[in-house]
């Protein structure tokens, strides 16, 4: 096997809290080569932390180890902060959980696009627009030359996510970290969308990591899965065999969801005084 | 007049020139639960928007609770209806804590026993106490979610209005705040118009669901016909699908 396209070894994200540090992560290992890989597991427990830190944004006071990181042969640890920069958005992006907190509230959306792109290639300005446009059609925006002119606070929810995928997309990465990147999207726009993503999976080879609550998505999506709880990665599997997890903090979540033909008065939850204490600072 | 919670007749609303939500008229009974489903950008979040004031650009009815809206805001409003937003994000004030956040709608409003109001809320939608004095950006986006939902339910209102409330959280709180919003409906007979993508939720949450497409809605119908795959128009029947749901013919 060729070597991965990044290796992750003892990864530890800290917090300091009132009641002294606190590990959010800890100490998680795993690998992704030109693949999907799935990130679920139940909230506060260490997905985007885990994603973030991959791209070395977590802000302080939160502190980043690991024994080793590497990217396509890079050491991400020994990185200056202006070769991080240089690789961010270029061949890592991510799309953050929250659009339109990630997305600049004084500049339109066509405008920021625009920007996303020109810092890693130069092209002359008419040719720049079009690129603009498609991309935002090939998130099946509506209107794209209306909306590229619209500010953030004047797009809907899912337009935004949206917006924020197109800004990762077209520089082309080789590594995609995508959290929460359709939660605002309706189903049917969802599958569009991931189909684009997919579409760079297999035929550019990126490598894409999927941090998703939605446990249908991710079996549907991704090659592999991995469970994450109270900062641990607590199960491993291949996608297809989601629903056939052994965990029982996994079968807790399978069985949390609603169904189509609901007819549960209540939903099962999961007895978390079995990991308060440990969990979430 | 009517008698129902949410009244909405020919409403139309706008951004500037671009009308986003085209004339769409359906009530919402006392202690019914109607859930808004369709197409991103389609015009959801404005409806809830213009029904707490937030859209001022409007045509046609709006009441609640037997009152007719005016364009704006008003306090009176607050203590009969609240609106829990999409984004977590906008709605929490970064530089607050959840403790100022939960007890500030009390002080404005006058109510008294803020200390063990904003303990029972905190319990009721699953946050640990140790969260009480964090700020928003020290939270999880989900863990946010739940002080927006608490934040909303604090004046104990009649009438809530929910966009996408689970969208930002995992399945197992979902399950958590699904539950604790079918027990109020039970015990307290609160009206919900709920925004969301998620067909499962509409099947466990709901009575009624209104499916909007361009601006429009293009079908009403009750949760039984989703249930059992029995919606009748193309654009519900494709959503249905997108969501793995088995189609029946209508
Ligand atoms: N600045 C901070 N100080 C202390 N704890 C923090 C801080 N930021 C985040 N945390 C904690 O880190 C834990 C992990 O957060 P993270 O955002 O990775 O969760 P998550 O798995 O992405 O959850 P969600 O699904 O809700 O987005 C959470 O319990 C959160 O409360
Ligand atoms: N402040 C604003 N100014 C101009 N246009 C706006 C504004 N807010 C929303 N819009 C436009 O109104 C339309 C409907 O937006 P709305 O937020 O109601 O959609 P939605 O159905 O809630 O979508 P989603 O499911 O993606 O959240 C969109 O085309 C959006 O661009
Ligand atoms: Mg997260
Ligand atoms: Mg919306």
């Amino acid at each position: 096997m060729s070597t991965p396209l990044l290796e992750i070894d003892g990864l530890t994200v800290t917090f300091p809290t009132a009641r002294g540090p606190v590990d959010v992560v800890k100490g998680i290992s795993f690998t992704l080569g030109r693949e999907r890989l799935g990130i679920v597991g139940e909230s506060g427990s260490g997905k985007s932390m885990t994603g973030r830190s991959i791209l070395r944004l977590i802000r302080k006071p939160g502190k980043v180890t690991a024994r080793r990181m590497t990217f396509d042969g890079v050491d991400l640890l020994s990185l200056s902060e202006r070769q991080m920069r240089d690789l961010r958005g270029a061949r890592i992006s991510m799309v953050m959980q929250d659009p339109k907190f990630s997305l600049n509230p004084v500049m339109t959306v066509g405008e920021q696009i625009a920007e996303a792109l020109v810092t890693h290639k130069k092209l002359p300005r008419r040719e720049l627009k079009e690129r603009v446009l498609a991309m935002l059609e090939a998130v099946r925006i509506n209107d794209p030359s209306r909306v590229a002119g619209l500010y953030p606070h004047e797009v809907s929810g899912g337009m935004g996510q949206r917006i924020m995928i197109a800004m990762m997309l077209i520089p082309e990465p080789d590594l995609l970290i995508a959290d929460e990147p359709t939660s605002a999207l309706d189903v049917s726009v969802q599958a569009q969308v991931l189909d684009i993503i997919d579409d760079l999976v297999t035929g550019k080879g990126m490598g894409l990591i999927l941090i998703s609550h939605d446990l249908n998505l991710v079996s549907r999506y991704c090659d592999r899965i991995l469970v994450m709880n109270s900062g641990e990665i607590v199960e491993q599997c291949k996608a297809s065999d989601l629903h056939n997890a052994q965990h029982p903090y996994t079968r807790g979540l399978i069985a949390a969801m609603p169904r189509m033909n609901e007819d549960r008065d209540e939903l099962p939850v999961l007895d978390r005084s079995t990991w308060t204490t440990g969990a979430g600072t | 007049m009517t008698d129902a919670a949410i009244h909405l007749e020919h409403l139309t609303v706008s951004y500037g020139d671009t009308t986003v939500v085209h004339d769409v008229s359906f009530d919402v009974a006392e202690g019914e639960s109607f859930a808004l489903v369709g197409e991103s950008g389609s015009g959801k979040s404005t409806i809830l928007k213009a029904i707490s004031g937030l859209a001022p650009e409007w045509t046609g009815t709006i009441s609640v609770e037997g009152k007719a809206r005016g364009h704006s805001p008003d306090r009176a409003f607050a203590e009969t209806c609240q609106m829990v937003f999409q984004d977590p994000y906008g709605s929490l004030h970064p530089r607050k804590t959840v403790d100022t956040c939960l007890a500030e709608p009390l002080a404005i409003h006058g109510i008294g026993g803020r200390d063990s109001r904003v303990k029972d809320m905190l319990a009721a939608v699953g946050l640990d106490q140790r969260f009480r004095f964090r700020f928003p950006h020290q939270l999880s986006g989900g863990q946010r979610q739940r002080v927006a939902i608490a934040r909303a339910l604090m004046l104990e209102p009649r009438v809530l209005l929910l966009d996408e409330p689970t969208s930002a959280l995992d399945v197992s709180v979902q399950a958590e705040i699904l539950n604790l919003l079918k027990k109020l409906r039970r015990e307290q007979g609160l009206t919900y118009l709920m925004v969301t993508h998620n067909l499962p939720v509409v099947s466990f949450l709901c009575d009624r669901l209104a499916v909007m497409r361009h601006g429009r809605v293009v079908e009403i119908a009750g949760v039984d016909a989703l249930k059992s795959g029995q919606l009748s128009q193309p654009y519900s029947r494709e959503l249905y699908a997108a969501s793995g749901g088995t189609l029946q013919s209508a």
